[in-house]
């Protein structure tokens, strides 16, 4: 394969596209559906009316506004894009029927809501476009020329540069600096190296990384083989969870499509570079996110973590350095390269760059995923694109960061949605999650879910944690049954801060924090649960009465 | 090697690169509280009793595999460090069913004398009171999951000083268990050599052996050492 195959094939694709595009949502959420029915009786309302010639029946990956769903697209031969939202499988008729201008009931989306008009579509570009099972779509939207450039124009060090310079960070919830991450990599000493893309998601109502491995799998593949490339590895793992077949599948064909025409494999672009990827499944434990725990699980072992350093950069999976990231930075990749560094930093913030895709979710009118520009305020996404609380009420706060991050209370719905500024608030930006609470949500509630996630997810190996969590539920259960006393709430308090401080892993140092940020912001739910003690307050500012000094 | 120099609650001392701050600080004559670490099998830092102040360093750092800097100073005895450790002990008590005063391990414990120790009198933490059995199925050792602290030297001494592998974790959070074999009763575990140095590694009152009293009970963990020093040395000495 060289450069003028992968333009032919490009070529060959456009040539072969129709007038018009009847493009329906083959992702998990539509699926759930009937889409994969819905998109076979299109087909053959189609060919019934000897359309086939012109109109066109694709498959496509998730287009994002999932709480419409099924959604079935429509590009017209003018330009004119249409949206139908929740078909059943005996619209198909209407919906072709419509194409020449027929009557057709379906309820019709608006392509120009803010929903859609305020996105910037980076990771999610070729998502609800492009047939996630044809590396032909992918190749005909651009793919694999990223691939081709690094590999026959740039030095390894060049691309590491070029991803510093785009300002990109982690997108699986911590943030660290991409390029830094590779370049540590790159030049931590050893022959073998490994890649591995982190597909865990463990996050309760995230699907950004699935919806992306779905409906956009070789983009995936593409960043990961440039960052092995980059960083001088030849094997890559991709780490998906057992909850996810659809984007395992797709993964799999993905592989072996890019295999085939010599885009894995060894001699990339008659190159030397060799480049393999494997698929590792998870059994969906939250822990197996946290990179040293997957990569014992990718070892075949018990999936806990282990202290670092060392780092996986440095010793990683069977002790050599591992370069692992998030589905999402990964897909960022391409684009960056194909697109120069500039171009991806002119997106977002001074320290929060490019953009950033979340779920939305919750007590929200429009919800499902989006990607936004870093930096944009929290209630443009909340007020204009989510469209608000559903029946008129308010809405009392953000949750994002889920079981590790925070909620923000409706006040600071101003705030810019970017690293430092959700830190600042004691929430994070995390992978992604981002549940709407309304003016009827109970915060000593939603702590408790989440601190009750926590403690079923904690792998049991490090004390704070893993009995921490068991006594921090069992307070906030007390608590939301009023059975506690002042004495409780400030048990739990100190807990939170022991649990956050000692614990093994960042399953347990941010457990604390959904309860913590509830209780800055929403303190008063709390206290209006307490029975009043009846040994009175504990005293004057001693935070433990009762413990003994040493 | 390069020796390192560093200060450990305001003493200066010295200690060979690649040392964690716990070998350095035992050498030093500085008592660290541990639990999960055992000598002669590979720390995991779990436990998380041993955490040190270091000074530059927001976290606290587990000192069983911590390596020592040059220059790094130390606090291991700080206010917040005894109460976290408190707290800890607390929850380990509260966590599992531990009454001493019928245990065979009652004065030959590390989690009691720890407690001790550490000014742990009482536990403010609503007990758990779990329905753990005891599997005594096995012809010289018994196990008591109520007195387990989960702290994985049984599993790594059997894996590594025995390499028999019988010993695992299983289950998440507070309902993680030791295992033997597949999950089957300990004395249907064929790959048990009945060594007894999981009995051995036990800080606590979970691994007996059948049939001692409390009085039987002290280990000698000096021996797992031996034979690790005996094997990776070739030094056939018993250690101090
Ligand atoms: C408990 C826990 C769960 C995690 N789960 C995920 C996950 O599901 N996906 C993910 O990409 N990162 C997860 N992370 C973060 C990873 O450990 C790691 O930092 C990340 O994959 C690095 O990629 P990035 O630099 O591209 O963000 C988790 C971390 C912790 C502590
Ligand atoms: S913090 Fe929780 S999840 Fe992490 S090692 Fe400790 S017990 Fe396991
Ligand atoms: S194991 Fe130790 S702490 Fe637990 S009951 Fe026995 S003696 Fe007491
Ligand atoms: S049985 Fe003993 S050695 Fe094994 S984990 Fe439990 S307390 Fe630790
Ligand atoms: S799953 Fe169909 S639009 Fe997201
Ligand atoms: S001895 Fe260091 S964590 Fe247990």
């Amino acid at each position: 394969m060289q450069l003028d195959d992968l333009n032919a094939i490009a070529e060959k694709e456009k040539a072969a596209a129709k007038k018009v595009c009847l493009r329906t949502c083959m992702s998990a959420g539509c699926m759930s559906s009937q889409a994969d029915v819905i998109n076979k009786n299109l087909d053959a309302e189609v060919k019934a009316r000897g359309l086939e010639g012109e109109v066109e029946v694709r498959r496509v990956g998730c287009m994002g506004f999932c709480g419409q769903g099924p959604l079935v697209g429509v590009d017209h031969d003018d330009g004119r894009h249409e949206l139908f939202e929740f078909v059943k499988p005996e619209d198909a008729p209407a919906i072709v029927n419509s194409l020449k201008g027929g009557p057709c009931d379906v309820q019709r989306g608006d392509p120009q809501h803010p929903f859609f008009a305020k996105q910037v579509k980076i990771v999610r570009a070729n998502g609800g476009i492009i047939d996630p099972e044809s590396i032909e779509d992918y190749i005909a939207a651009g793919g694999y020329q990223a691939l081709h450039q690094v590999l026959t124009e740039m030095k390894p060090a060049e691309v590491i540069e070029e991803i510093t310079k785009s300002g990109l960070r982690g997108r699986g919830g911590a943030g660290y600096p991409t390029g830094l991450k590779w370049g540590t990599v790159a030049k931590s000493p050893g022959g073998k190296k490994y890649v591995v893309c982190n597909g865990d998601e463990g996050d309760p109502g995230a699907f950004m990384d699935r919806s992306v491995l779905e409906s956009d799998p070789h983009l995936v593949l593409e960043g990961m083989a440039i960052a092995a490339y980059a960083v001088g590895a030849d094997q890559g793992f991709l780490y998906v969870r057992a909850e996810y077949p659809l984007a395992i599948s797709r993964l799999q064909i993905a592989i072996k499509q890019a295999k085939q025409l010599g885009l894995l494999g060894g001699g990339i672009f008659e190159t030397p570079f060799i480049f393999n990827v494997d698929i590792r499944i998870g059994a969906g434990a939250f822990v197996c996110g946290e990179e040293t725990a997957l990569m014992a699980s990718v070892e075949g072992k018990r999936g806990t973590p282990r202290p670092r350093p060392p780092f996986p950069a440095e010793s990683g999976l069977w002790g050599c350095p591992t370069l692992i990231n998030n589905v999402e930075t990964f897909a960022n990749i391409a684009p960056i390269i194909g697109r120069g560094a500039d171009w991806y930093a002119s997106f977002g913030t001074e320290k929060s760059k490019g953009t950033k895709v979340f779920a939305l979710t919750g007590k929200i009118t429009n919800n499902g995923l989006i990607e936004v520009p870093m930096g944009i305020p929290l209630r443009q996404i909340v007020e204009e694109m989510g469209g608000g609380a559903p029946d008129g009420r308010k809405i009392k706060s953000v949750q994002t960061g889920g079981p590790s991050g925070g909620c923000i209370p409706a006040d600071f719905l101003d705030t810019p949605v970017d690293y430092e500024s959700l830190t600042k608030l004691g929430s994070i930006m995390g992978s992604g999650g981002m549940v709407v609470m309304d003016d009827t949500t109970n915060m000593v509630e939603i702590a408790r879910f989440y601190m009750e996630f926590c403690m079923d997810e904690s792998c049991g190996k490090c004390i704070p944690c893993r009995a921490g969590t068991v006594q921090m539920h069992h307070l906030l259960e007390k608590i939301a049954q009023r059975k506690a006393t002042l004495r409780d709430l400030i048990k739990l308090e100190e807990l939170c801060d022991m649990v956050k401080n000692t614990s093994l892993c960042g399953l347990g140092q941010t457990a604390p924090n959904p309860v913590l940020s509830t209780l800055k912001f929403f303190r008063k739910e709390y206290e209006d649960l307490l029975q009043p003690d009846q040994f009175g307050p504990p005293g004057n500012g001693q935070p433990n009465p009762q413990s003994a000094p040493k | 090697m390069a020796a390192k120099t560093l200060t450990i609650d305001g003493k200066q001392i010295s200690a060979e690169e690649g040392a964690t701050i716990l070998q350095a600080a035992t050498e030093a004559g500085i008592a660290i509280p541990t639990l999960c670490h055992l000598e002669g099998v590979y720390d995991v830092g779990a436990c998380r009793l041993c955490i040190v102040e270091v000074a530059g360093i927001p976290k606290l750092l587990p000192a069983c595999t911590t390596r020592v800097v040059e220059g790094m100073d130390i606090k291991t005895d700080s206010e917040r460090l005894r109460k976290y450790r408190r707290m800890i002990l607390e929850l380990l008590f509260a966590e599992r069913n531990h009454v001493c005063a019928v245990c065979v391990s009652n004065g030959n414990c590390e989690l009691q004398s720890l407690a001790y120790s550490n000014g742990m009198d009482h536990v403010r933490y609503e007990y758990n009171f779990p329905k753990w059995g005891v599997d005594t199925t096995h012809g010289l050792f018994g196990m008591d999951h109520n007195r387990c602290v989960l702290c994985g030297r049984c599993v790594r001494a059997c894996w590594h000083i025995e390499g028999a592998g019988t010993k695992n974790v299983a289950g998440r959070g507070g309902k993680s268990r030791i295992i033997t074999d597949l999950n089957m009763p300990w004395g249907e575990a064929d790959s048990c050599t009945s060594c007894g140095k999981c009995v051995q590694s036990c800080p606590t009152g979970a691994l007996f052996h059948k049939g001692s009293t409390v009085g039987e009970m002290e280990r000698d963990r000096g021996k797992l050492e031996f034979i690790v020093t005996a094997r990776e040395k070739k030094q056939w000495v018993a250690a101090d």
